[in-house]
């Protein structure tokens, strides 16, 4: 082999070896990134003065604005369930357990993951694009240079915003879903809606459906968290401000489903 | 064209008794393996202006964000009223900043507030003490201060480059700084326009006594409005006097950058 064969076969060679070990040294870079920038947020979200306007703002903007699409994703729901409910129970011939089943299904398991995924792709997007647009124009150097702690004012704000607004949200999907459920299920089988939610809920305790509830706090977490995160830490023009939105909505609904899996396991073993 | 003389008259006296407002030292900065700073050294004092001259990418604009703390140095010392900012936590870096006022060189406006908005933000964060009907005079008097009569309710993407240099130069006013950071204050602006924001700088300069460091490509500009001119050439101070110390000057670079200017 000449030399020059030589060099092309290493050439050849190292790239995946490159690769592999630049995108390793990328992930772990990711995370020492995210948690630096976590610790930022969290001392500037203990120490005063508190952006009040600035919450308020976010909250409206979290809370009021994400209202009409998580109640129409929740009564979507309701109405899936209770079709593929009544379809499955009538199988083993326990429709009397549908009113159970429906709001075990809609409060325990879909409302939860569905308003969050739903506030992920909404709020998640558009945190992401404003702040990556707001860093790529400078105007979070501006904040700064103006002796304003931008990790106050812009992700404590919005990070907060989303813990709070989470639970309350699940909460309309839930009533939401199960207000379509049960009018879907009375088309075909007749029943009375205070019927319906005495039966459903008979037996049920606040622990069954309050830790799956106040849950949603962590989903706002993580969707506040990572939208702010790839928003104020974006690079480049344009590309950077679509990177950033897309990427907030991608890895905030994948570390929403994972942090389901151990917030599942967690409530069964500590409130069973 | 201003003569040297009618120049000297406009600008305002230095103080160069005491701690200078702004002091680097030995400034080295890179990005990667491109060392943009190396080991750029100076100072500005009370009522001076000092222009930063230099090629596209010679660290202009980098020496400008790591004096205000939004770039960290790898090495080197920048002072502040005497004051080390290094390692400094973002709450303390801020009460520096009070002090401070930056024009960036694209004016970075909040697109999501007005004129008015943009130039009353800092003092809605910082002056909890004005009323509301006292703080919108204040914005009045910075906008009339900088030339701007009305428009107060226009959105930064309405109004021109120039009008955005203004509105910028009126938010890095508001809270009174005592050192003035200009990137490019006239930059991508027409000769009237930017002929204006150099009587303007002029003017502030002279009322307030300002301790100013500008950074421009603009010989012409740095000529009316600084009292000393420092040319950076790969990462360092090349040369550092005024004007007439410049044209003096043997050096075949800062012979260039002057013919060309």
């Amino acid at each position: 082999m000449s030399p020059n064969e030589r060099e092309l076969a290493s050439a050849a060679f190292d790239p995946p070896a490159t690769t592999l070990s630049s995108t390793f040294k990328g992930f772990f870079e990711w995370f020492g990134n995210l948690g630096i920038f976590t610790s930022q947020v969290f001392r500037a979200a203990v120490t005063p003065p508190v952006e009040w306007r600035e919450l308020a703002r976010q909250l409206d903007e979290v809370g009021s604005k994400s209202f009409p699409l998580v109640v129409m994703a929740g009564a979507a729901i309701g109405v899936v369930i209770s079709l593929e409910t009544r379809y499955s129970l009538g199988r083993f011939g326990a429709r009397s357990m549908f009113p159970t089943a429906l709001v075990y299904s809609v409060v325990q398991i879909m409302g939860p993951i569905i308003t969050g995924l739903v506030v992920c792709g909404r709020v998640g997007a558009g945190i992401g694009a404003e702040l990556a647009s707001m860093k790529v124009s400078e105007q979070i150097d501006a904040i700064e240079a103006s002796a304003i702690n931008p990790y106050r004012l812009l992700a404590a704000t919005r990070i907060v915003a989303c813990i709070l607004m989470l639970p309350l949200l699940t909460v309309a999907a839930d009533a939401s879903g199960l207000i379509t459920g049960w009018f879907a299920q009375s088309l075909v089988e007749p029943l009375s809606f205070h019927q319906f939610i005495s039966s459903g809920f008979s037996g049920a305790t606040f622990s069954a459906f309050l830790p799956q509830t106040f849950k949603t706090a962590v989903y706002g977490l993580i969707i506040g968290l990572i939208a702010c995160f790839q928003g104020m830490t974006t690079q480049g023009g344009a590309e950077g401000v679509g990177r950033a939105a897309t990427n907030s909505v991608v890895l905030g609904s994948l570390f929403l489903i994972l942090a389901d899996v151990v917030l599942v396991k967690f409530i069964l073993v500590v409130f069973s | 064209m201003a003569t040297t003389n009618d120049i000297a008259t406009r600008q305002a006296e230095p103080e160069q008794d005491g701690v200078a407002f702004v002091s680097v030292e030995n400034l080295q900065k890179s990005f990667g393996s491109h060392k943009v700073l190396n080991g750029v050294t100076l100072s500005v004092h009370r009522g001076e202006t000092l222009a930063v001259l230099g090629r596209s990418g010679t660290g202009k604009s980098v020496l400008l964000r790591i004096i205000i703390g939004l770039e960290t140095p790898d090495s080197g010392s920048v002072s502040i009223h005497g004051q080390d900012i290094a390692g400094l936590a973002l709450d303390r870096m801020s009460a520096i900043r009070m002090k401070m006022g930056f024009l960036f060189q694209h004016a970075a406006l909040y697109d999501s507030l007005t004129v008015a908005g943009n130039v009353a933000f800092p003092l809605e964060h910082h002056r909890k003490d004005l009323s509301k009907s006292e703080r919108n005079e204040r914005v009045k008097q910075l906008l009339a201060e900088v030339g701007l009569e009305d428009g107060f309710d226009r959105m930064p993407s309405d109004i021109s480059g120039g009008m955005q240099k203004r509105v910028g130069l009126a938010r890095a006013l508001a809270l009174e700084p005592e050192i003035l950071l200009l990137d490019e204050p006239t930059a991508g602006l027409d000769p009237i326009s930017s002929g204006e924001i150099d009587d303007l700088i002029l003017k502030l300069q002279r009322e307030r006594q300002m301790a100013s460091i500008v950074v421009t490509h603009d010989m012409h500009s740095a000529r009316t409005i600084a009292n000393r001119l420092a040319i950076l050439d790969q990462g360092n101070v090349l040369i550092e006097g005024s004007f007439e110390d410049l044209q003096q000057s043997d050096i075949e670079f800062v012979k260039e950058f002057i013919k060309q200017s």
